[in-house]
């Protein structure tokens, strides 16, 4: 669930979208965006999150404190 | 004032790694002679070279291929490939600036299918345009299936456009029979070390199986990808140029050990481009200070590898969607929003029609330098000046010195003139800060030339030029470059002779590193 893209920061590469394991990523009006939903945190998947691995921007795939971590980390 | 003074303490700075990156080139040249392998003499740049037949018919309409296409045919690149897969510190995936020319660099990011209509409406419009790229400006191998299916919407609707990539490597042995498979034959890798230990120092990180690598591993991984991603290119016939960024302190004499672990894995051209750095570019070199090279210390370590290998000196480092002849961008005429509108009719009969014109145009210009050449026989002298040109290109002299964004440097001597590299004189972007004065920027641009050659000038620039040592001459105007060069340098010699003149060295130049403001 926890994952979001600093969108001020986001440069729209959409390197992340390729990445996600569960295809939690898309493109809205040129602007990504993680459904928070599908977001597991890549746990289960992989050792890091994919997005936050890949993005060209330090700190633009960030844990979004508003939301509660996924399942498995609680 | 100030700028001058910081610049020419900067060149000032950097003439002691200069001997010392001299020293180290001298050593590589005794060792590549004696090694054998080499290339038997410096192959003129300008036409087939030491270059095998079937490699010669692949690259000689390839203008960023063959220096002598790239007076006549046009390249594209469509800017598909958004996504990166590592990090270098020459790069910062934020700036976006339509005033801004550098690799990395767009306006606009298009789908395959925009990038197919594109292709189409420039080639209907510029029939020169033969070359179709893709680079960026991510890289095309983190983006396979947009890269993949462009290529295959074009393939189907003009075959007779050459299709190439450019890539930083990292991906490349995955997609190797993909590329062979969509008929590309021309790759370019951009390869900066062969050392981990120096590749820490331009990759931060690089993303590979899944994980985030860094320093030494990332440096380690990509240059075994790049080396095996080159092996397997070349067993495969497909031709294979090097792309390096020189960096000075940081890789600068190593592209030395780059050249020969390229070369013995079959690249057939290796491409040394100055790094581009500014502050204002938001990179981590820029950030840090880290400067680029001077023209003559580039110059220097492109000749020492010519002795290996054909080195390419046209590169302009253009934009990820640049359109139009090397040079020139003529990519604001080609948004999405004006293709869209057009109606294009893809006629590759004009298109033939107008590159058998180039062919007859290009024999000409060979034939005219080979005459002039031929009087030039039994001459010998040490003298080798460098000699600037204003050209619109069509291998003339056509193009007035005010107008002229960016001059040609040709060095010759009793062997003959040799393309050596291009300087860009376009007023400089300082971010808001106002403009230098231009003619003090040409000047320092061209302070290693012994002459500029342009199809017209006027008094002031005339005087300015004359006072700084450069010759200016428009008695050429509209007649071959390389013929002119030559004749030009046999009456430099009687000049000499009759102490006329007295031969000195020029001095070092800038490359410029600002934005590319194109008209």
């Amino acid at each position: 669930m926890p994952y979001k893209i600093v969108a001020s920061q986001c440069t729209s590469c959409s390197a992340c979208e390729a990445e996600c394991p569960n295809t939690a990523i898309a493109e809205k009006a040129g602007i990504f965006v993680i459904d928070p939903a599908k977001c597991t945190e890549c746990i289960g998947h992989y050792d890091s999150p994919q997005c936050a691995a890949v993005c060209p921007v330090d700190n633009t795939c960030v844990v979004d404190p508003a939301l509660p971590r996924h399942s498995a980390l609680t | 004032m100030q700028q001058s003074e910081e610049l020419s303490g900067g060149i000032d700075a950097g003439s002691q790694p200069l001997d010392e990156l001299m020293q180290k080139i001298a050593d590589h040249k005794g060792c590549g002679s004696s090694g054998g392998g080499g290339k038997s003499s410096c192959g003129s740049s300008a036409g087939q070279g030491d270059l095998a037949p079937e490699i010669w018919e692949k690259v000689k309409n390839h203008p960023c291929y063959s220096e002598e296409a790239h007076h006549h045919y046009a390249r594209m690149h469509v800017a598909v490939a958004p996504a990166c897969n590592i990090q270098c510190n020459y790069c910062n995936r934020k700036y976006d600036c339509a005033n801004e020319s550098r690799p990395g660099v767009v306006s606009e990011k298009l789908t395959p299918e925009q990038a197919a209509k594109k292709v189409l409406a420039v080639a209907s419009t510029i029939p020169q345009m033969t070359v179709l790229g893709i680079a960026g400006p991510g890289d095309p191998l983190a983006n396979p299936e947009k890269t993949f299916k462009t290529f295959q919407l074009i393939s189907e609707t003009a075959p007779d456009i050459k299709l190439c990539l450019s890539t930083n490597g990292l991906a490349l042995p995955d997609h190797v029979d993909t590329i062979k498979a969509f008929n590309v034959d021309h790759v370019t890798i951009t390869i900066n070390m062969v050392d981990p230990d120096i590749g820490a120092e331009i990759y931060p990180w690089v993303f590979f199986n899944h994980k985030r690598y860094t320093g030494r591993d990332a440096a380690k991984i990509l240059t075994e990808r790049q080396l095996q991603g080159l092996e397997m290119l070349t067993e495969r016939g497909i031709l294979c140029k090097v792309n390096s960024v020189m960096i000075p302190g940081v890789n600068d004499a190593h592209l030395v050990e780059v050249n020969k672990a390229v070369k013995s894995r079959g690249a057939f051209l290796h491409n040394i481009m100055p790094l581009i750095s500014a502050p204002e570019h938001g990179t981590v070199f820029g950030l840090n200070g880290q400067r680029g090279p001077t023209a003559q210390e580039l110059k220097a370590l492109q000749d020492s590898c010519e002795g290996e290998m054909n080195m390419m000196r046209h590169c302009r480092q253009c934009r990820a969607d640049a359109v139009g002849l090397l040079g020139e961008d003529r990519s604001a005429e080609f948004t999405t929003e004006k293709i869209m509108t057009m109606d294009v009719k893809y006629d590759s009969e004009t298109r033939k029609a107008y590159q058998q014109k180039v062919e007859q145009e290009r024999q000409a210009t060979v034939a005219a330098k080979n005459l002039e050449l031929a009087t030039l026989a039994g001459e010998r002298s040490d003298i080798k000046i460098l000699i600037a040109v204003a050209t619109k290109g069509g291998g003339r002299i056509n193009e007035h010195f005010g107008h002229a964004k960016e001059f040609q440097v040709y060095e010759v001597g009793t062997d003959g003139a040799k393309f050596v590299g291009h300087r860009r004189v376009d007023l400089y972007c300082q971010g808001g800060y106002g403009e230098e004065d231009s003619i003090e920027t040409i000047i320092r641009a061209l302070n290693d030339c012994t002459a500029v050659f342009v199809a017209k000038i006027g008094h002031c620039p005339k005087d300015s030029l004359a006072e700084a040592g450069i010759e200016p001459v428009d008695r050429y105007a509209l007649e071959y470059i390389e013929q002119s060069a030559i004749s030009y340098y046999k009456e430099y010699l009687d000049r000499v002779r009759d102490g006329e003149v007295t031969h000195v060295a020029r001095g070092d130049a800038d490359i410029r590193q600002g934005a590319f403001i194109s008209a």
